[in-house]
Protein backbone atom coordinates (compact mmCIF):
# COMPACT_ATOMS: atom_id res chain seq x y z
CA UNK A 1 0.00 0.00 0.00
CA UNK A 2 1.23 3.46 -0.89
CA UNK A 3 0.56 5.88 1.94
CA UNK A 4 0.47 9.66 1.43
CA UNK A 5 0.66 12.00 4.40
CA UNK A 6 -1.47 14.70 2.97
CA UNK A 7 -2.83 18.23 3.40
CA UNK A 8 -5.83 19.12 1.28
CA UNK A 9 -4.76 22.71 0.49
CA UNK A 10 -1.10 21.93 -0.28
CA UNK A 11 -0.13 22.32 -3.93
CA UNK A 12 2.73 19.83 -3.44
CA UNK A 13 0.42 17.19 -1.93
CA UNK A 14 -1.97 17.74 -4.82
CA UNK A 15 0.86 17.05 -7.29
CA UNK A 16 1.08 13.54 -5.88
CA UNK A 17 -2.70 13.00 -5.63
CA UNK A 18 -3.09 14.16 -9.24
CA UNK A 19 -0.27 11.93 -10.55
CA UNK A 20 -1.68 8.91 -8.71
CA UNK A 21 -5.18 9.58 -10.07
CA UNK A 22 -3.93 9.93 -13.64
CA UNK A 23 -2.04 6.66 -13.28
CA UNK A 24 -4.97 4.90 -11.61
CA UNK A 25 -2.87 4.24 -8.50
CA UNK A 26 -4.72 4.08 -5.19
CA UNK A 27 -3.22 6.02 -2.28
CA UNK A 28 -3.94 5.60 1.39
CA UNK A 29 -4.31 9.26 2.36
CA UNK A 30 -3.54 10.32 5.93
CA UNK A 31 -4.73 13.87 6.69
CA UNK A 32 -2.20 15.99 8.58
CA UNK A 33 -3.35 19.15 10.38
CA UNK A 34 -0.96 21.58 8.64
CA UNK A 35 -3.15 24.63 9.31
CA UNK A 36 -3.92 25.64 12.00
CA UNK A 37 -2.42 22.70 13.96
CA UNK A 38 1.15 22.75 12.52
CA UNK A 39 1.14 18.98 13.05
CA UNK A 40 3.89 18.55 10.44
CA UNK A 41 6.28 20.38 12.79
CA UNK A 42 5.55 18.08 15.72
CA UNK A 43 8.11 15.72 17.25
CA UNK A 44 6.08 12.63 16.26
CA UNK A 45 5.81 13.72 12.66
CA UNK A 46 9.52 14.55 12.45
CA UNK A 47 10.24 10.96 13.45
CA UNK A 48 8.76 10.04 10.07
CA UNK A 49 10.09 13.06 8.18
CA UNK A 50 12.91 14.97 9.89
CA UNK A 51 12.42 17.85 7.45
CA UNK A 52 8.99 18.54 8.99
CA UNK A 53 7.42 19.05 5.56
CA UNK A 54 4.47 17.71 3.58
CA UNK A 55 3.80 15.60 1.60
CA UNK A 56 5.44 12.36 2.71
CA UNK A 57 5.11 9.17 0.67
CA UNK A 58 5.65 5.89 2.48
CA UNK A 59 5.84 2.50 0.80
CA UNK A 60 7.14 -0.14 3.22
CA UNK A 61 10.62 1.04 4.24
CA UNK A 62 10.76 3.69 1.53
CA UNK A 63 10.04 7.21 2.76
CA UNK A 64 10.15 10.16 0.34
CA UNK A 65 9.71 13.80 1.33
CA UNK A 66 10.18 15.58 -2.02
CA UNK A 67 7.05 15.71 -4.17
CA UNK A 68 8.97 15.55 -7.47
CA UNK A 69 10.72 12.38 -6.27
CA UNK A 70 7.25 10.94 -5.53
CA UNK A 71 6.21 11.67 -9.12
CA UNK A 72 9.24 9.74 -10.36
CA UNK A 73 8.42 6.82 -8.03
CA UNK A 74 4.77 6.67 -9.13
CA UNK A 75 5.57 6.99 -12.84
CA UNK A 76 8.35 4.36 -12.74
CA UNK A 77 6.14 1.91 -10.92
CA UNK A 78 2.82 2.47 -12.72
CA UNK A 79 3.32 4.39 -15.96
CA UNK A 80 6.87 4.85 -17.29
CA UNK A 81 5.57 6.83 -20.30
CA UNK A 82 5.01 9.70 -17.83
CA UNK A 83 8.79 9.95 -17.31
CA UNK A 84 9.03 11.55 -20.78
CA UNK A 85 10.82 10.36 -23.93
CA UNK A 86 13.79 8.06 -23.25
CA UNK A 87 16.50 10.32 -24.65
CA UNK A 88 19.30 12.24 -22.91
CA UNK A 89 17.78 15.54 -24.06
CA UNK A 90 14.27 14.80 -22.80
CA UNK A 91 15.61 13.31 -19.57
CA UNK A 92 17.53 16.53 -18.93
CA UNK A 93 14.54 18.68 -19.81
CA UNK A 94 12.23 16.78 -17.47
CA UNK A 95 14.71 17.16 -14.59
CA UNK A 96 14.98 20.84 -15.42
CA UNK A 97 11.22 21.32 -15.08
CA UNK A 98 11.10 19.29 -11.87
CA UNK A 99 13.66 21.66 -10.36
CA UNK A 100 11.81 24.62 -11.87
CA UNK A 101 8.67 23.53 -10.01
CA UNK A 102 10.51 24.27 -6.75
CA UNK A 103 10.97 27.87 -7.96
CA UNK A 104 7.22 28.03 -8.63
CA UNK A 105 6.54 26.81 -5.11
CA UNK A 106 8.97 29.33 -3.63
CA UNK A 107 7.33 32.24 -5.48
CA UNK A 108 3.69 31.66 -6.51
CA UNK A 109 3.24 29.08 -3.76
CA UNK A 110 4.54 31.36 -1.02
CA UNK A 111 2.47 34.29 -2.33
CA UNK A 112 -0.57 32.02 -2.01
CA UNK A 113 0.29 31.04 1.60
CA UNK A 114 0.81 34.72 2.40
CA UNK A 115 -2.52 35.84 0.98
CA UNK A 116 -4.58 32.86 2.09
CA UNK A 117 -3.19 31.56 5.40
CA UNK A 118 -1.45 34.78 6.56
CA UNK A 119 2.14 33.46 6.19
CA UNK A 120 4.86 36.13 6.54
CA UNK A 121 6.72 37.25 3.43
CA UNK A 122 7.49 40.14 1.07
CA UNK A 123 4.40 39.77 -1.08
CA UNK A 124 5.57 42.10 -3.86
CA UNK A 125 8.88 40.25 -4.19
CA UNK A 126 7.12 36.85 -4.19
CA UNK A 127 4.68 37.91 -6.90
CA UNK A 128 7.51 39.44 -8.95
CA UNK A 129 9.46 36.19 -8.77
CA UNK A 130 6.27 34.34 -9.74
CA UNK A 131 5.86 36.50 -12.83
CA UNK A 132 9.50 35.80 -13.77
CA UNK A 133 8.75 32.07 -13.69
CA UNK A 134 5.51 32.49 -15.67
CA UNK A 135 7.32 34.51 -18.35
CA UNK A 136 9.82 31.68 -18.77
CA UNK A 137 7.02 29.14 -19.05
CA UNK A 138 5.04 31.31 -21.45
CA UNK A 139 8.05 31.67 -23.77
CA UNK A 140 8.68 27.92 -23.75
CA UNK A 141 5.04 26.89 -24.18
CA UNK A 142 4.60 29.39 -27.02
CA UNK A 143 7.55 27.77 -28.82
CA UNK A 144 5.94 24.40 -28.22
CA UNK A 145 2.65 25.65 -29.68
CA UNK A 146 4.44 26.95 -32.80
CA UNK A 147 5.77 23.40 -33.17
CA UNK A 148 2.25 22.00 -32.80
CA UNK A 149 2.76 20.72 -29.23
CA UNK A 150 1.11 21.61 -25.94
CA UNK A 151 3.18 19.88 -23.20
CA UNK A 152 6.36 21.03 -21.48
CA UNK A 153 8.50 18.17 -22.85
CA UNK A 154 7.93 16.25 -26.07
CA UNK A 155 4.52 15.37 -27.46
CA UNK A 156 2.83 13.79 -24.44
CA UNK A 157 2.10 14.83 -20.85
CA UNK A 158 4.85 13.93 -18.37
CA UNK A 159 5.77 14.32 -14.72
CA UNK A 160 7.22 17.71 -15.74
CA UNK A 161 3.68 18.99 -16.44
CA UNK A 162 2.26 17.53 -13.24
CA UNK A 163 5.10 19.02 -11.16
CA UNK A 164 4.53 22.53 -12.51
CA UNK A 165 0.73 22.54 -12.87
CA UNK A 166 -0.52 23.04 -9.26
CA UNK A 167 1.38 26.23 -8.36
CA UNK A 168 0.53 27.77 -11.74
CA UNK A 169 -3.16 26.83 -11.62
CA UNK A 170 -3.41 28.26 -8.08
CA UNK A 171 -1.52 31.49 -8.84
CA UNK A 172 -4.64 33.65 -8.47
CA UNK A 173 -4.88 32.55 -4.82
CA UNK A 174 -1.69 34.57 -4.31
CA UNK A 175 -2.89 37.53 -6.34
CA UNK A 176 -1.06 36.63 -9.58
CA UNK A 177 -3.34 36.42 -12.62
CA UNK A 178 -2.54 34.42 -15.74
CA UNK A 179 -4.09 37.11 -17.97
CA UNK A 180 -0.74 37.89 -19.63
CA UNK A 181 0.13 34.25 -20.29
CA UNK A 182 -2.20 32.75 -22.93
CA UNK A 183 0.00 29.75 -23.70
CA UNK A 184 0.23 28.92 -20.00
CA UNK A 185 -3.56 29.19 -19.70
CA UNK A 186 -4.10 26.85 -22.64
CA UNK A 187 -1.63 24.40 -21.10
CA UNK A 188 -3.55 24.42 -17.79
CA UNK A 189 -6.70 23.57 -19.78
CA UNK A 190 -4.86 20.69 -21.43
CA UNK A 191 -3.90 19.30 -18.02
CA UNK A 192 -7.46 19.70 -16.72
CA UNK A 193 -8.77 17.86 -19.78
CA UNK A 194 -6.66 14.76 -19.07
CA UNK A 195 -8.56 11.54 -18.54
CA UNK A 196 -9.00 10.80 -14.78
CA UNK A 197 -8.03 14.39 -13.80
CA UNK A 198 -8.90 15.26 -10.18
CA UNK A 199 -9.44 18.75 -8.78
CA UNK A 200 -8.46 20.48 -5.56
CA UNK A 201 -9.89 23.60 -3.88
CA UNK A 202 -9.06 26.51 -6.19
CA UNK A 203 -8.63 24.27 -9.24
CA UNK A 204 -11.92 23.47 -10.88
CA UNK A 205 -12.73 20.75 -13.36
CA UNK A 206 -13.74 21.68 -16.89
CA UNK A 207 -17.50 21.66 -16.40
CA UNK A 208 -18.06 22.88 -19.94
CA UNK A 209 -16.34 19.82 -21.38
CA UNK A 210 -18.59 17.35 -19.60
CA UNK A 211 -21.65 16.28 -21.59
CA UNK A 212 -24.80 18.34 -21.20
CA UNK A 213 -27.24 16.46 -18.96
CA UNK A 214 -29.99 14.77 -20.94
CA UNK A 215 -33.65 14.39 -20.06
CA UNK A 216 -32.90 10.80 -19.06
CA UNK A 217 -30.23 11.97 -16.56
CA UNK A 218 -32.70 14.38 -15.01
CA UNK A 219 -35.30 11.69 -14.56
CA UNK A 220 -32.87 9.42 -12.71
CA UNK B 1 -17.93 57.52 7.87
CA UNK B 2 -19.13 54.23 9.34
CA UNK B 3 -22.68 54.30 10.72
CA UNK B 4 -23.48 53.67 14.38
CA UNK B 5 -25.52 50.59 13.50
CA UNK B 6 -22.34 49.01 12.07
CA UNK B 7 -20.08 50.17 14.92
CA UNK B 8 -22.45 48.89 17.60
CA UNK B 9 -22.32 45.25 16.45
CA UNK B 10 -20.00 42.45 17.63
CA UNK B 11 -17.26 41.16 15.29
CA UNK B 12 -14.89 38.20 15.65
CA UNK B 13 -11.26 39.35 15.86
CA UNK B 14 -9.23 36.29 16.96
CA UNK B 15 -9.24 32.66 18.05
CA UNK B 16 -9.56 32.73 21.84
CA UNK B 17 -7.20 29.75 22.26
CA UNK B 18 -4.35 31.49 20.41
CA UNK B 19 -4.65 34.70 22.43
CA UNK B 20 -4.94 32.68 25.66
CA UNK B 21 -1.74 30.86 24.64
CA UNK B 22 0.05 34.21 24.70
CA UNK B 23 -0.02 35.19 21.02
CA UNK B 24 -0.79 38.82 20.16
CA UNK B 25 -2.80 39.48 17.02
CA UNK B 26 -2.30 42.74 15.14
CA UNK B 27 -5.20 43.04 12.75
CA UNK B 28 -7.84 45.33 11.27
CA UNK B 29 -11.49 45.81 12.20
CA UNK B 30 -13.64 47.90 9.85
CA UNK B 31 -10.47 49.41 8.38
CA UNK B 32 -8.97 50.41 11.76
CA UNK B 33 -5.85 48.78 13.26
CA UNK B 34 -6.49 46.85 16.48
CA UNK B 35 -4.35 44.71 18.79
CA UNK B 36 -5.81 41.62 20.43
CA UNK B 37 -3.71 40.48 23.37
CA UNK B 38 -3.72 38.88 26.80
CA UNK B 39 -3.41 41.41 29.63
CA UNK B 40 -3.08 39.54 32.89
CA UNK B 41 -5.99 37.12 32.79
CA UNK B 42 -8.18 39.11 30.42
CA UNK B 43 -8.27 39.27 26.64
CA UNK B 44 -8.19 42.92 25.57
CA UNK B 45 -8.70 44.60 22.23
CA UNK B 46 -6.96 47.95 21.83
CA UNK B 47 -7.91 50.38 19.08
CA UNK B 48 -6.29 53.67 18.10
CA UNK B 49 -8.49 55.66 20.44
CA UNK B 50 -8.78 53.22 23.32
CA UNK B 51 -10.00 49.77 24.33
CA UNK B 52 -12.97 48.10 22.59
CA UNK B 53 -15.77 46.12 24.22
CA UNK B 54 -14.77 42.44 24.34
CA UNK B 55 -16.44 39.08 24.90
CA UNK B 56 -15.43 35.45 24.32
CA UNK B 57 -17.83 32.97 22.73
CA UNK B 58 -17.71 29.92 20.42
CA UNK B 59 -13.92 29.74 20.67
CA UNK B 60 -13.48 33.29 19.40
CA UNK B 61 -12.75 36.74 20.75
CA UNK B 62 -15.42 39.26 19.72
CA UNK B 63 -15.07 43.04 19.80
CA UNK B 64 -17.47 45.94 19.43
CA UNK B 65 -15.93 49.24 18.33
CA UNK B 66 -19.00 51.28 19.37
CA UNK B 67 -21.51 50.78 22.18
CA UNK B 68 -22.92 47.25 22.04
CA UNK B 69 -26.54 47.41 20.86
CA UNK B 70 -27.18 43.94 22.31
CA UNK B 71 -25.42 40.82 23.57
CA UNK B 72 -23.76 38.54 21.05
CA UNK B 73 -26.29 36.30 19.28
CA UNK B 74 -26.67 32.76 20.63
CA UNK B 75 -25.60 29.68 18.66
CA UNK B 76 -27.62 26.99 20.49
CA UNK B 77 -25.74 24.19 18.67
CA UNK B 78 -22.47 25.31 20.30
CA UNK B 79 -23.88 24.53 23.75
CA UNK B 80 -25.51 21.20 22.81
CA UNK B 81 -24.01 18.27 24.71
CA UNK B 82 -22.08 15.86 22.51
CA UNK B 83 -21.24 18.39 19.83
CA UNK B 84 -17.58 18.50 18.88
CA UNK B 85 -16.21 21.99 18.17
CA UNK B 86 -13.40 22.02 15.59
CA UNK B 87 -10.92 24.87 15.13
CA UNK B 88 -10.49 24.95 11.36
CA UNK B 89 -8.07 27.89 11.23
CA UNK B 90 -8.18 31.31 9.64
CA UNK B 91 -8.38 31.90 5.87
CA UNK B 92 -8.03 35.36 4.30
CA UNK B 93 -10.35 36.22 1.43
CA UNK B 94 -10.18 39.26 -0.86
CA UNK B 95 -13.90 39.95 -0.95
CA UNK B 96 -16.55 41.99 0.82
CA UNK B 97 -17.23 40.45 4.25
CA UNK B 98 -20.92 40.56 3.36
CA UNK B 99 -20.28 38.38 0.31
CA UNK B 100 -18.40 35.91 2.53
CA UNK B 101 -21.43 35.65 4.83
CA UNK B 102 -23.87 35.42 1.93
CA UNK B 103 -21.89 32.49 0.55
CA UNK B 104 -22.81 30.46 3.63
CA UNK B 105 -26.49 31.12 2.93
CA UNK B 106 -26.45 30.09 -0.72
CA UNK B 107 -27.64 26.63 -1.73
CA UNK B 108 -27.65 26.81 -5.51
CA UNK B 109 -23.85 26.76 -5.89
CA UNK B 110 -23.35 23.35 -4.23
CA UNK B 111 -23.32 21.14 -7.35
CA UNK B 112 -21.09 23.56 -9.28
CA UNK B 113 -18.52 24.62 -6.67
CA UNK B 114 -18.60 21.61 -4.30
CA UNK B 115 -19.14 19.04 -7.03
CA UNK B 116 -19.64 15.50 -5.72
CA UNK B 117 -19.39 16.72 -2.10
CA UNK B 118 -22.22 19.08 -1.14
CA UNK B 119 -23.97 18.66 -4.50
CA UNK B 120 -23.65 16.89 -7.81
CA UNK B 121 -24.57 17.36 -11.43
CA UNK B 122 -27.17 16.94 -12.82
CA UNK B 123 -29.03 17.42 -9.48
CA UNK B 124 -28.81 21.20 -9.70
CA UNK B 125 -32.41 22.23 -9.14
CA UNK B 126 -33.17 24.14 -5.94
CA UNK B 127 -36.57 23.00 -4.73
CA UNK B 128 -38.93 25.53 -3.19
CA UNK B 129 -38.07 26.37 0.39
CA UNK B 130 -39.15 29.02 2.89
CA UNK B 131 -37.33 32.11 4.07
CA UNK B 132 -38.33 34.44 6.87
CA UNK B 133 -36.83 37.31 8.83
CA UNK B 134 -37.67 36.35 12.41
CA UNK B 135 -38.46 39.60 14.14
CA UNK B 136 -38.07 38.32 17.71
CA UNK B 137 -34.47 37.15 17.20
CA UNK B 138 -33.68 39.54 14.32
CA UNK B 139 -32.35 36.69 12.19
CA UNK B 140 -32.73 35.42 8.61
CA UNK B 141 -33.99 31.83 8.54
CA UNK B 142 -34.27 29.41 5.62
CA UNK B 143 -36.40 26.34 6.34
CA UNK B 144 -37.73 23.27 4.51
CA UNK B 145 -34.57 23.16 2.41
CA UNK B 146 -33.99 19.88 0.62
CA UNK B 147 -31.00 19.21 -1.58
CA UNK B 148 -29.14 16.22 -2.95
CA UNK B 149 -25.80 16.04 -1.09
CA UNK B 150 -23.41 13.14 -1.72
CA UNK B 151 -21.11 13.67 1.33
CA UNK B 152 -22.55 16.38 3.53
CA UNK B 153 -22.72 14.28 6.71
CA UNK B 154 -19.58 15.79 8.20
CA UNK B 155 -20.46 19.38 7.43
CA UNK B 156 -22.75 20.74 10.16
CA UNK B 157 -20.97 24.00 9.73
CA UNK B 158 -20.71 27.61 8.70
CA UNK B 159 -18.16 30.36 9.07
CA UNK B 160 -17.23 33.29 11.26
CA UNK B 161 -16.22 36.41 9.32
CA UNK B 162 -14.02 39.30 10.50
CA UNK B 163 -14.44 42.43 8.33
CA UNK B 164 -10.88 43.77 7.87
CA UNK B 165 -11.89 46.30 5.22
CA UNK B 166 -14.87 46.61 2.88
CA UNK B 167 -13.08 44.31 0.40
CA UNK B 168 -11.01 42.04 2.65
CA UNK B 169 -11.94 39.60 5.40
CA UNK B 170 -10.59 36.82 7.60
CA UNK B 171 -12.85 33.78 7.77
CA UNK B 172 -12.81 30.95 10.29
CA UNK B 173 -14.75 28.02 8.91
CA UNK B 174 -16.54 26.67 11.98
CA UNK B 175 -17.97 23.28 12.91
CA UNK B 176 -20.00 21.87 15.76
CA UNK B 177 -20.86 18.30 14.92
CA UNK B 178 -21.88 14.94 16.27
CA UNK B 179 -18.89 12.81 15.35
CA UNK B 180 -16.61 11.11 17.86
CA UNK B 181 -14.74 8.90 15.44
CA UNK B 182 -13.35 10.94 12.53
CA UNK B 183 -9.77 12.12 13.24
CA UNK B 184 -9.45 15.86 13.87
CA UNK B 185 -7.12 16.39 10.88
CA UNK B 186 -9.69 14.82 8.54
CA UNK B 187 -12.50 17.06 9.80
CA UNK B 188 -10.30 20.12 9.34
CA UNK B 189 -9.25 18.99 5.86
CA UNK B 190 -12.88 18.42 4.84
CA UNK B 191 -14.01 21.84 6.03
CA UNK B 192 -10.99 23.63 4.53
CA UNK B 193 -11.57 21.86 1.22
CA UNK B 194 -15.16 23.12 1.16
CA UNK B 195 -14.33 26.68 2.11
CA UNK B 196 -11.34 27.00 -0.22
CA UNK B 197 -13.54 25.90 -3.11
CA UNK B 198 -15.67 28.94 -2.26
CA UNK B 199 -12.72 31.28 -1.84
CA UNK B 200 -11.63 31.32 -5.47
CA UNK B 201 -15.20 32.11 -6.51
CA UNK B 202 -15.69 34.81 -3.85
CA UNK B 203 -12.51 36.58 -4.97
CA UNK B 204 -13.81 36.76 -8.52
CA UNK B 205 -17.28 38.17 -7.82
CA UNK B 206 -18.06 41.63 -9.20
CA UNK B 207 -18.99 44.23 -8.21
CA UNK B 208 -16.53 43.88 -5.32
CA UNK B 209 -19.07 45.30 -2.85
CA UNK B 210 -22.36 43.49 -2.25
CA UNK B 211 -25.23 45.24 -4.08
CA UNK B 212 -28.25 45.58 -1.83
CA UNK B 213 -30.61 46.44 -4.68
CA UNK B 214 -31.30 44.36 -7.78
CA UNK B 215 -29.64 45.73 -10.90
CA UNK B 216 -27.17 43.81 -13.04
CA UNK B 217 -27.86 40.74 -10.94
CA UNK B 218 -31.26 39.19 -11.53
CA UNK B 219 -32.29 37.10 -8.52
CA UNK B 220 -34.25 33.90 -9.07
CA UNK B 221 -36.30 31.59 -6.87
CA UNK B 222 -33.08 29.84 -5.79
CA UNK B 223 -31.73 33.10 -4.32
CA UNK B 224 -34.51 33.58 -1.74
CA UNK B 225 -32.14 33.52 1.22
CA UNK B 226 -29.70 35.97 -0.35
CA UNK B 227 -32.53 38.36 -1.11
CA UNK B 228 -33.83 38.19 2.45
CA UNK B 229 -30.27 38.67 3.77
CA UNK B 230 -29.71 41.74 1.59
CA UNK B 231 -33.07 43.25 2.61
CA UNK B 232 -32.25 42.60 6.25
CA UNK B 233 -28.84 44.28 5.89
CA UNK B 234 -30.45 47.31 4.25
CA UNK B 235 -33.16 47.60 6.87
CA UNK B 236 -30.62 47.33 9.69
CA UNK B 237 -28.24 49.82 8.04
CA UNK B 238 -25.45 47.19 7.99
CA UNK B 239 -23.84 48.61 4.88
CA UNK B 240 -20.12 48.14 5.53
CA UNK B 241 -18.98 46.22 2.42
CA UNK B 242 -22.23 46.96 0.57
CA UNK B 243 -22.83 48.88 -2.61
CA UNK B 244 -25.71 51.28 -2.15
CA UNK B 245 -26.11 52.39 -5.77
CA UNK B 246 -27.90 49.85 -7.96
CA UNK B 247 -25.33 48.16 -10.21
Amino acid sequence: MIRLYDYVLSASCYKVRLMAALLGVRLEQVAVDFHPGQEHRSVEFRRLNPAGTLPVLQVGDLVLNESTAMLVYLARSAGPAWLGPDTPEAGGQVQNWLAFSARLGGSLGMARLHDMLLYPGDIDALRHAGHQCLREMEAHLTEQRFAGRIWLVGTAPSIADIACFPAVALSLDGGVTLDDYPSVRLWTRAVRALDRFVEMPGIHRLHELTPTPTAADRAS
Amino acid sequence: MISASVLNEWYPVAMASQIRAGKTRETLLLGQPITVTLTGDAVTVQGKSGPLHVCEHYGHVWACPGTPAHDLFPIPEAAQPGRRLVDVGVVRVKCSPLRAVENFLDIAHFPFIHTDVLGAEPHTEVNRYEVAIREESDEVWATKVTFYQPQAAKSAAGGIVQPLTEELCDVWPWMALFDDTTPQAELIAFQQMIFLQDRSILENQIPRLLPLDPGMEIPTQADLTSIAYRRWLKRRGLTYGAQMVAA
